[in-house]
Order: structure tokens, then C-alpha cells, then sequence
């Protein structure tokens, strides 16, 4: 399978994507650059962590209206997989492929640590191929990632089964303690209604290999690769 | 012509910074305050002479762009 991790100016988490997929997942990645029109021929989209254009004006608030962001949305439109990670699920949010926005943590701190995540279900392309009693280990390293929307929206996220990923402890248990930045709900990651997009403000690819403290960020990845594997997935064009 | 915006969080929005500013006033001795809000200013010199049209587009743009219409609420002044 064949991915394209966007690199927008200050994008920081790249290399960390392109790093996790290729060599350790075995795929096909390639970078593709924020002024690119087109996506190529790629399975995948991966909109990495860092600080795309200064995280002027908003977190994502510039980087949606790049020329490869449109590729993105007429991709997204197609049915095709975009995951957004960190600096990557703002942008998202920013350009409406996912609901809600990510605000300044609530204790304005920003956090860098590991934290757990339960994946809230195995129905997505990106949480198939994690076992549902499995906590997630992955780290977080932002200082905006408190999960916002309005409450008509949150009920919705529940009631379409959009809600991936929430903080929790070593238990499992979504408590305020084990909320790193003030989400709502402990929302760690969420997908869209048509399950194609998804977001989370953890670092799943700073945590594909034993020796980085946990590979538990291979599950996500493994999802991904399952879901195109398994379906005819629509390429970019 | 000079367009003026003031961007700030939506009300049903957990500002933390306002809070933390409030706080901070409180501690320093000024005494009444009930909420304190922390936003964006943003100046916009423009060219041309048409008050309407400036409007329109600057509307526009706050709504795509210059806010974010879930977490923000934004006033456009243009003189």
C-alpha cells in the first residue's frame, strides 16, 4: 500500500510517519509537499504532527487552505482513508473533514508524556485490528489538543459510533485524571460519519517499536494496512 | 480604509487564558471582575473605498477563515 505523509512548513512529525510506515510496517510511503495539487496514486493519506505554518492565526487554520489540502478534501470525498495526528487532526477540523476543534488545554500546559487510550470500537479502518480489551501506550506531545464541540454534536459523535479513542488509566476508567488536556469526554480521536477520516492528538507513530517505550501505535497503522488490503479502497486520482 | 476584527471564544468555550488572566488580576489586588475573555485583534488596511463590499468579503473571510465559527464568535468594524 502506498502512502502520502503531507509536509506542510514546520510540519514536524514527517519523517517520524514516514519512518513507522516504511520501515517498520513495510509499506510504501512518500512525502508530498504542501504546494502539490495532486496525491498521486496514494492507498493513504497521513496528515503528520507539528506546527504547520507557526500555528499562526489558529492551530491548522492556514495549512487547510493549501493547494495539497484540496487534493485531501476531494480524496476524502472519494471515500478515500486520511488520518490526521496531532497538528494533523487540526488541520482536519479546520477543514470540516471532522467535526468540533481543538483548543488551548484546559491547564495551559503543554503536555509531553505517555498516556492510555481505550478504542471506543473496532468499527473504523483505523481501530480493526485492535484487540478491544487492548489500552493503548502512545505519547502526546501538544499543547492545544482539548477536544471541543457543541453538545448536539457530541451526542451525535456518540450516536454514530464516532468516538474512537478516549483517555483513560491504566484501568481503562475515562477519568479527569487521565485527561491530559481538558477534552471533552476524554475525546482522544474521533472518525466522520462516512468513517474514512479520522483524527487523535496522540502519537501513534512515535510508538511503532519496542524500543521508543511502546509499539502499541503499530495497531493503528495495522488497521489501515488491513482495511485497504481487505477492501477496494478508492485511489487518489 | 481600515477594517477592524476582534475575535473571541464563544461563550459555551472553556477559555482557561481569560481565567488564568483573571486570576492573576485578582491576585494582584484588582478587585470586581467577573470574567475576563482573551481574544484576537486583527487590522486589515484595505484599498479601496467601498464600504459594502469591503463588508461582504471581510464577513466572508471571518467566516472561513479569520474565525473559527465553533470555538469563536467575531465583530468586523470598518471605518
Amino acid at each position: 500500500m502506498t502512502f502520502a505523509v503531507l509536509q506542510f512548513p514546520a510540519s514536524n512529525c514527517d519523517q517520524d510517519a514516514i519512518h513507522a510506515l516504511r520501515n517498520v510496517l513495510g509499506q510504501s510511503a512518500r512525502y508530498v509537499w504542501h504546494k502539490e495539487t495532486s496525491l498521486g496514486d496514494a492507498d493513504a493519506v497521513v496528515v503528520p504532527g507539528g506546527f504547520s505554518y507557526g500555528d499562526y492565526l489558529r492551530c491548522g487554520a492556514i495549512a487547510r487552505f493549501s493547494p495539497v489540502m484540496q487534493a485531501v478534501q476531494q480524496f476524502a470525498a472519494n471515500g478515500g482513508v486520511v488520518l490526521g495526528i496531532c497538528n494533523g487532526f487540526q488541520v482536519l477540523c479546520e477543514a470540516g473533514l471532522l467535526p468540533g476543534a481543538l483548543i488551548r488545554n484546559r491547564s495551559l500546559q503543554f503536555r509531553c508524556e505517555h498516556v492510555y487510550l481505550k478504542t471506543l470500537t473496532a468499527d473504523s479502518p483505523f481501530t480493526n485490528q485492535i484487540p478491544s480489551d487492548k489500552l493503548l501506550k502512545l505519547p502526546i506531545a501538544h499543547g492545544e489538543g482539548c477536544y471541543f464541540a457543541e453538545d448536539a454534536m457530541l451526542g451525535k459523535l456518540k450516536a454514530n459510533n464516532q468516538l474512537l479513542w478516549h483517555y483513560c488509566n491504566t484501568q481503562g476508567e475515562a477519568t479527569e485524571a487521565a485527561n491530559p488536556n481538558g477534552s471533552l469526554w476524554n475525546i482522544a480521536g474521533i472518525c466522520n460519519e462516512g468513517r474514512n477520516v479520522a483524527g487523535l492528538m496522540p502519537h501513534p507513530e512515535r510508538a511503532c517499536e519496542a524500543m521508543l517505550g511502546s509499539a502499541d501505535g503499530c495497531l493503528i497503522f495495522q488497521s489501515l494496512v488491513h482495511t485497504l488490503q481487505s477492501r477496494a479502497v478508492p485511489k487518489a486520482a | 480604509m481600515k477594517a477592524k476584527i476582534i475575535i473571541t471564544p464563544k461563550k459555551a468555550v472553556v477559555d482557561p487564558q481569560g481565567k488564568a488572566v483573571q486570576n492573576a488580576l485578582e491576585h494582584m489586588g484588582y478587585n470586581g471582575i467577573n470574567a475576563v475573555h482573551v481574544g484576537k485583534y486583527l487590522e486589515i488596511e484595505l484599498n479601496g473605498a467601498d464600504q459594502a463590499i469591503a463588508r461582504r468579503q471581510l464577513d466572508e473571510a471571518c467566516q472561513r477563515f479569520l474565525s473559527n465559527p465553533v470555538i469563536e464568535d467575531y465583530r468586523l468594524e470598518i471605518a
